[in-house]
């Protein structure tokens, strides 16, 4: 047990500055400070106000992250830090601060994937990752299938959102019920006294001839705004917990309906859902209920390690240590697209090894290429029969 | 005494090591896009040459600004990061004092004279400062106006022709009335253009030697709020 290695985690991809620490498996601190109130009255993160909040919480809540695990910095066997993908300017705080760290107490770096931390986590909570896993990523600035052989190294995109992420469509939403920012929480609230059948909302690329792995939530958005206004302009009451148990209803029952279909179809008898939207009360639920009918066993973080947290980022970074995993490099950049097929950015020089990742790391990628290289690529005979 | 001095408020990424007598590293990089990737390779590049570990060092002296924001939090969350660390103080200067000591150093003679760099949005960050006549004082204590950010052009003409160093000096010509640009030091090549951790770490050494007045606490310079609107209220989706 003491002998796994002790990982302290950098994440600040958006608003959330998050330092956590882990042993292998087991959680000792999680540190997060938000400045998702100062975001409110704008309702949305501003990028700027987000930076300068990082640099603010950022050694507090470091030193606080120590002390509630009651460790010396100079026993971590590492440090590792969210390099992308997120806000440019909010990502280059932490990875500034890791860096130093890193550098001042002569601990390895370990650059990771934002994406492959949200599913990394549930380490924390229901033991070591089944390979492959099934993960269903769902958050304001995802919305994604991915299926991991190995959280380390290989992570594969089934499909994402075409356009709004599902927490995007949440924090829409809201805004046309005036239930402020954050939506998701509000609009679940909202949801509990409200009939999820008063209204049929859309359910986006379902069709038959649509992507089978891929989201598009802008559609439901504006079809929840053209009904709430429709309303208001006929002078009637709006119904605003039937609206946001109908919307809702419409995003778990897509978003639900994919993921066990993915998981059929890749022959995953599991399935992880992470990202801040996995808090959400019914997306839990009806995960449950459809994956106990198609026998396949759901695991979902606690709501706090499902938003964004550095515990997330300890955890990736604690399985990179211990299947040792080459670390990153001091000119780690941030790179707030990083695709999600790279997991970690190792230093190249010492990448021996590599995965396809000792690719000359240049800007200007986008999120579109991850596309070319997702389906059916795991278990290539199994597929589709 | 060994003190690190590094700056990220300019296009320059510098880093420098002083033993409290003199500079025995420094390391510049002028490139405005790259402070994240840059800063802690030099910082190990110039305690290299220094012959120096970090467990030796017993203090750090960062630039606070004023400078673009994303390339200034580098060197601020660096320098607080590595100070907790490494369990030694950080002492934060105004990166224009840093500048204004280094045309001392090399020789500048006018009684007055502006620092200015570049604030983006066709805005110069800028300083002014008065020299004694006995020639004692150090920049932060020749500092007589600013840190101030503002559009060259609306700048009084007094201030506008004195003569000013950095790369602020001759920008944003256009449309000014008031003489901006005309006290450029530009082609007097002893004037510092950019950022020297080498002159900052000086700057450092003997304000530490002087007792320390002349820090500021190493917090960021923005001079700016962020640039954020708050939504003037719901927009309809139906056509009204």
């Amino acid at each position: 047990m003491a002998d796994e290695p002790l990982v302290l985690g950098i994440e600040t991809s958006c608003d959330e500055t998050g330092v956590g620490i882990v042993r292998g498996h087991t959680l000792l601190a999680d540190a997060v400070a938000s400045s998702v109130d100062e975001h409110a009255r704008f309702g949305g993160v501003v990028p700027e106000v987000a930076s300068r909040a990082h640099l603010e919480a950022m050694v507090p809540t470091v030193r606080r992250a120590l002390d509630e695990a009651g460790v010396k910095a100079s026993d971590l066997d590492g440090i590792s830090v969210t390099a992308g993908p997120g806000l440019a300017g909010a990502l280059l705080v932490g990875v500034s601060a890791a860096k130093a760290y890193a550098y001042a107490l002569g601990k390895p770096l370990y650059g990771v994937n934002h994406l492959a931390s949200h599913i990394c986590v549930d380490q924390l909570e229901h033991g070591p990752l089944p390979e492959p896993t099934m993960a269903l990523l769902v958050s304001g600035g995802h919305s994604s299938l991915l299926l991991s052989p190995d959280i380390t190294s290989d992570v594969r995109p089934l499909g994402a959102t075409i356009d709004d992420a599902a927490g995007e469509a949440f924090d829409k939403v809201a805004r046309v019920l005036g239930l402020g920012f954050p939506g998701g929480p509000a609009i679940d609230r909202q949801a509990r006294e409200g009939d999820p059948e008063a209204i049929l909302f859309p359910r986006g690329l379902t069709g038959p001839r649509d992507p089978a792995f891929d989201f598009s939530f802008s559609g439901l958005k504006t079809a929840v705004a053209r009904w709430v206004e429709a309303r208001r302009r006929d002078g009637e009451p709006v119904p605003v917990a039937d609206v946001a148990a109908s919307f809702q209803e419409a995003v778990a029952d897509v978003l639900t309906r994919k993921a066990v279909k993915a998981c059929k179809e890749q022959g995953a008898g599991h399935l992880m859902i992470g990202g801040g939207v996995a808090a959400n009360s019914r997306l839990r639920a009806m995960a449950e209920r459809r994956c106990e009918d198609a026998g396949i066993v759901l695991r979902v973080p606690r709501p706090k390690l499902c938003t964004d947290n550095g515990a997330m980022v300890a955890a990736l970074g604690a399985e990179m240590v211990a299947r040792g995993r080459t670390p990153s490099a001091l000119d780690l950049p941030a790179d707030s697209s990083l695709p999600v097929t790279e997991v970690s950015v190792p230093d190249a020089s010492l990448d021996g090894h590599g995965h396809g990742h000792t690719h000359g790391h240049t800007h200007g990628h986008t999120h579109d290429h991850v596309h070319e290289l997702s389906r059916q690529n795991l278990y290539g005979q199994q597929d589709g029969k | 005494m060994l003190l690190l001095a590094f700056d990220t408020a300019t296009p320059a990424v510098t880093a420098a090591v002083h033993d409290g007598a003199r500079v025995l590293a420094e390391r510049t990089t002028v490139d405005a896009r790259r402070h994240g990737e840059l800063l802690i390779p030099s910082v190990d590049a110039v305690l290299d040459e220094a012959g120096a570990g970090r467990a030796d060092l017993t203090g750090i002296v960062v630039g606070t600004g004023p400078g673009p924001y994303t390339g200034l939090r580098v060197g601020l969350v660096t320098a607080a990061a590595l100070g907790d660390a490494l369990g030694i103080p950080v002492h934060g200067l105004c990166s224009l004092d840093g500048l204004a000591h280094a045309a001392l150093r090399a020789g500048l003679a006018a009684e007055e004279f502006l620092v200015a760099t570049d604030a983006r949005r066709k805005e110069v960050y800028w300083a002014r400062y008065t020299a004694r006549p006995d020639g004692t004082g150090l920049a932060p204590a020749l500092r007589t106006e600013g840190p101030s950010v503002d559009r060259p052009g609306q700048l009084p003409e007094e201030l506008a022709v004195l003569p000013c160093v950095g790369a602020g000096a001759g920008l944003y010509r256009d449309g000014a009335l008031n003489g901006w640009g005309t006290g450029a030091l530009g082609g007097d090549d002893r004037m510092p253009v950019h950022q020297s951790a080498a002159a900052l770490a000086e700057l450092g050494a003997e304000v530490l030697a002087a007792g320390g007045a002349g820090f500021v606490e190493a917090r960021p310079m923005y001079l700016r709020r962020p640039d954020a609107q708050v939504p003037a209220g719901y927009k309809a989706v139906l056509p009204s």
